[in-house]
């Protein structure tokens, strides 16, 4: 089944991704994603499919440091955020989600509901119905982070492999 | 060479490097980790990392505010597992929930200082930058980690030199001057970057008008607020310090990205609407709109100076019928100081329900929440939509005098 593209416009807050009420009491990665853009977009959590994507304008995630803004939309199925920027707190949050966010203003703008959206972390490179967006790649320690499917694995493994070799 | 912002001095220093430049990447470890009742969600994050002991027990610092005392069952658990978090690892500073907001528990205990770096899972963490620390807000996540291993990455940020010219003349607070600014730059105004305020206004103003413009700066997508540190802040670090500190202030020929001027006398009462930090106007243009609850208090505009200002003008007089007025000191310290002063019982008088220090309603998840349709003015710094835990409810963010002055009004109302 081809993934599905949401579209949003300026300065999406965290407060509409996953409300402030929620933050002490819904843990559950299922629960989380249930309400997922619950006041910006109530269609969004009943019909978003594993891999779909975001594209939305700018400063998108501005507001409260709450990382489950990041990790509802992680655990939503989406697989990566094209925006024209990001709000810094989320931004890193989606790092540490292990949810690649990448900042193209143009990319961005190109993306329409049915597009073909392709993304290549390692090279890049960005293509939206063919058209090729170029971006810097990210740092390697980020890249790590990413890799590893966020910071809770990548700390881990990076504490055992310590203990490990302290061990031997 | 030219000289450096102080992000960069505090950054090169705190990964033991000369010079950094903006956009690099640098490996710190910080002075201070803040965080409150999302503790419970870091601990079991620091967990599932796998990591047993938190590198520095003397380095956490942990404030109970989101929701205390605790709403229900869940929020009761949150603390409860905090306080067992806390003592299992032997974090000697833990403040639970009779202290205060912890952007006002935290430089009180004497923790925000020149030239700290200063990394907390809240993003009102900026505050700090008011006596001259680095502070930025980071996720939960990352919070666990740094527990778990003592260091993070940051990016160094270009710094805006916003300068504040002219005096401020009450009525006019340093909030009316945050707000200007915030509808002038845009929410994203300074994403990314650092914010430095300085000029006339910001050095005659007072540590906790200087706390205001730090704290808004996160509504400015800031990365920190900064007020280089002088007299005034001195005199409001005696006798608390932690440790030592050194001012560390940008040096003149630093390469700021941009510098930004406002005439604090040119600024009337202003006022942001709902749904975003950056739909700002003059209060006089929203004039006569009918608010059902009006709340002065939270890390914004819940210390004395600000209790005082609305105990000034609700003296003597009644809140309008139909408007419930919610009064949160950002601590139990501002608390104390407003009794003695007699503006608790002036605010009573005229009607104010007085709530125990903390967050309350401005995160929509206890005490004050609105029902749908429903209008507040908030002297908070967020009007999202369901930010105070109704998302069919307005929220307008304004001084403590145009909270106060509308309370009495029932309608929002400019103040004299």
């Amino acid at each position: 089944m081809a993934s599905r593209t949401w579209i949003y416009g300026d300065d999406v807050n965290t407060d509409v991704i996953f409300p402030g009420k929620y933050t002490y009491t819904v843990t559950d990665p299922a629960e989380m994603a249930e309400h997922a853009l619950e006041d910006l977009d109530p269609d969004f959590s009943k019909n978003v499919k594993p891999g779909d994507i975001i594209a939305a304008g700018k400063n998108f995630g501005c507001g409260s440091s709450r990382e489950q803004a990041a990790f509802a939309l992680k655990h939503a199925g989406v697989s990566f955020i094209i925006a024209a920027s990001f709000a810094r707190i989320f931004f890193r949050n989606t790092i540490n989600a292990g949810l690649p966010a990448v900042e193209h203003p143009q990319a961005a703008r190109a993306i329409k509901q049915d597009s073909d959206v392709k993304l290549d972390l390692v090279s890049g490179e960005l293509y939206v119905d063919g058209a090729g967006f170029r971006f810097a790649p990210f740092p390697t320690r980020i890249m790590d982070i990413l890799s590893a499917g966020g910071l809770v694995n990548y700390v881990k493994t990076t504490l055992l492999r310590a203990r490990n070799t302290k061990a031997r | 060479m030219t000289g450096m912002t102080f992000p960069e001095k505090v950054l090169a220093t705190k990964a033991g490097l000369s010079r950094v430049e903006p956009g690099q990447i640098v490996t710190v470890s910080p002075d201070f980790l803040m965080s409150h009742d999302n503790t419970a969600a870091i601990s079991k994050t620091f967990t599932a990392m796998s990591a047993k002991r938190v590198f520095d027990p003397g380095k956490l610092v942990i404030i109970l505010d989101h929701c205390v005392p605790a709403a229900n069952e869940k929020h009761a658990q949150n603390h409860k597992t905090i306080r067992e978090f806390v003592r299992s690892q032997g974090v000697s500073n833990f403040f639970d929930i009779e202290h205060g907001i912890c952007h006002q528990v935290l430089p009180e205990n004497g923790f925000a200082l020149p030239g700290a770096l200063i990394l907390g899972s809240d993003s009102h963490t900026t505050t700090h930058g008011a006596f001259g620390a680095f502070a930025a807000g980071i996720g939960r996540s990352e919070m666990a980690s740094i527990w778990a291993t003592g260091t993070v990455w940051l990016k160094v940020p270009p710094t805006i030199r916003i300068e504040v010219f002219g005096r401020l003349t009450p009525p006019i607070s340093a909030k009316d001057i945050a707000l200007h600014i915030i509808g002038q730059i845009g929410a994203d105004g300074a994403n990314y970057r650092a914010v430095e305020f300085c000029g006339e206004a910001v050095s005659g103003m007072s540590v906790s008008e200087r706390m205001v413009l730090c704290n808004m700066a996160a509504e400015m997508g800031a990365k920190n607020g900064y007020v280089p540190p002088d007299e005034t802040t001195l005199a409001g670090l005696a006798g608390r310090a932690r440790h030592e500190f050194e001012m560390v202030i940008s040096d003149e020929d630093a390469d700021f990205q941009q510098l930004l001027t406002f005439d604090a006398s040119a600024i009337k009462p202003q006022i942001a609407c709902p749904h975003t930090v950056d739909n700002v106007r003059p209060v006089s243009e929203v004039a006569g709109t009918k608010i059902d609850q009006a709340l002065i208090g939270t890390c914004t505009n819940g210390r004395l100076e600000d209790i005082a200002i609305a105990a000034s003008i609700l003296m003597g007089k009644r809140v309008a019928v139909g408007t419930r007025l919610l009064v949160l000191p950002a601590s139990r310290a501002v608390y104390k100081e407003a009794l003695k002063a007699g503006y608790i019982a002036d605010l009573i008088d005229a009607g104010a329900v007085i709530l125990n220090p903390g967050c309350g309603p401005c995160l929509g998840a206890h005490e004050g929440i609105l029902a749908p349709g429903e209008v507040c003015i908030s002297t908070a710094n967020r009007n999202f939509k369901g930010r105070m835990g109704c998302n069919q409810a307005e929220v307008y963010l304004a001084s403590p005098a145009t909270v106060a002055t509308s309370a009495i009004a029932g309608v929002i109302t400019p103040p004299d």
